[in-house]
């Protein structure tokens, strides 16, 4: 995401607007029509895969598929650069999603056409980071906005990658996490060398009613030794319905999915819940990286 | 003539000498350049030696003048090292190391989930920055993990 400029971010959010009505199903789009995209997902995934594949099928393109990893010749011993190396010979474009950190860097070596990284290791998913900034856009603003982002942020990818993005645009940011999962300290100190205005703390008490977009993220008991401890933080960390009493009125909430249990059910009837429509902009911007990538959108 | 009891390690006729190690760093000196028993020319060097700026490592390689490239790649773990170009017992050069931008099959990424700690067909790449306090920072051009501390530890 850091290769990313500002001006480059708002083309990419800019195409996806354009093509919201053909991921309505409103305009019908032959954009991709003759091209053929490979998915390589060598890990489980619903959402990402599934809005690629929408993507791809609103814009006409055709769709080949590793299949389950178990299946492919993976399993022989093949190693995942002469993998691309092949697919890449069948594809006009390659999406990919791998356990290993850097896994998409090293496949765009091999590979002689694009590849967009549906996710690779622990550290990069790029499009979620651009589907967030494309929520956000549309549902609240990118400029100068004050956001909380609230749970695992510690280890949680989406959160590294969005405060990266949002510092293009300037923010005000507000983390919540128990001491645990703290952002790391290299991006709190990144934030503020970038004249990021950072508050943290380990409660929501006093942080909802200056919120402008609230970004959730799951707290995985895994990160825990101790269950007892994850309940007590689990708890703490859940966001409902008398929570939001004092939200602003137009407070966002936001979450990259799978939630667990950390935002109440009666929280998805109010005004304030994103997430479900978040998902869906998953599609035009992954429809307008598709695209762009392949060159048949400047 | 230089009295036998003064002469720690001979002058070389030929080949590179590299000054200014900080003590201790020699034998990673040889271990960055991929030096090791298989050379053909003599290789010594001196550790802990007395200085004008302390202790330092001397390295002296025989029959062998090093690139620009490798010398360059010393920096990385001795910064403030000098370089000796020898030709008939004569300095024909003296130069600074001067830290690369890039490194590629020199340090192992300390990220074990890295793609580049796999079997796969390649090798580790690094860019290479000053941090604001004035030391070494590789990162990781697959993960973006950086290493910033104990780099010899690291090499391949």
């Amino acid at each position: 995401m850091k290769d990313f400029s500002r001006e480059e971010i708002d083309h990419v959010l800019d195409t996806a607007e354009k093509l919201e009505p053909v991921a309505r199903g409103i305009e019908k789009s032959r954009l991709l029509d003759g091209k053929i995209i490979a998915l390589l997902f060598f890990e489980p995934s619903t959402r990402t895969r599934l809005s690629f594949e929408t993507a791809i099928q609103r814009l006409g393109g055709q769709i080949i598929n590793l299949g389950s990893v178990e299946a492919s010749s993976v399993m022989k011993g093949e190693n995942l650069a002469d993998t691309i190396r092949v697919i890449s010979k069948y594809a006009d474009l390659i999406v990919m999603r791998h356990p290993q950190d850097g896994s998409a860097h090293m496949a765009s070596e091999f590979s002689s056409v694009p590849i967009i990284n549906g996710g690779d290791g622990s550290i990069h998913h790029p499009t979620q980071t651009f589907l967030d900034l494309y929520t956000i856009r549309r549902e609240s603003h990118l400029e100068g906005l004050k956001i909380t982002m609230a749970g695992d942020l510690k280890y949680g990818r989406t959160v590294h990658s969005l405060c990266h993005a949002l510092s293009l645009y300037g923010a005000e940011m507000t983390f919540v996490s128990p001491p645990e999962l703290r952002m790391p300290s290299e991006i709190v100190r990144d934030m503020e060398r970038r004249n990021i205005k950072v508050r943290e703390t380990d409660s929501f008490e006093n942080v909802i009613g200056d919120t402008e977009v609230l970004y959730m993220t799951r707290v995985q008991q895994e990160r825990f030794p101790d269950p007892e401890e994850y309940e007590k933080v689990k708890n703490k960390l859940k966001l409902t319905g008398e929570l939001l009493e004092g939200a602003a009125p137009d407070l966002k909430i936001l979450h990259p999915l799978p939630r667990v249990n950390e935002i109440a059910p009666e929280v998805d009837d109010t005004p304030y819940a994103c997430y479900f429509q978040q998902a869906f902009y998953g599609v035009p911007t992954r429809m307008a990286l598709l695209a762009l990538a392949m060159g048949v959108i400047e | 003539m230089k009295d036998k009891r003064d002469l720690k390690v001979q002058a070389i006729g030929n080949g590179t000498v590299i000054d200014h190690i900080e003590a201790g760093q020699a034998l990673n000196v040889l271990r960055i350049l991929g030096i090791s028993a298989n050379c053909q020319g003599t290789v010594s060097f001196l550790m802990n030696a007395p200085g004008a700026k302390g202790r330092k490592d001397v390295v002296k390689i025989e029959g062998r003048e090093l690139n620009v490239e490798e010398l360059n790649r010393i920096s990385l773990i001795a910064p403030n090292a000098t370089v000796n170009i020898i030709r008939d017992f004569e300095v024909l050069q003296k130069k600074n190391v001067v830290l690369p931008t890039y490194v590629e099959g020199v340090v192992r990424c300390i990220n074990p989930n890295c793609i580049s700690n796999s079997t796969e067909p390649i090798k580790s790449k690094f860019s290479v920055v000053r941090s604001e306090g004035g030391g070494v920072v590789l990162r990781c051009l697959y993960c973006e993990h950086a290493i910033s501390e104990n780099i010899a530890e690291h090499l391949v």
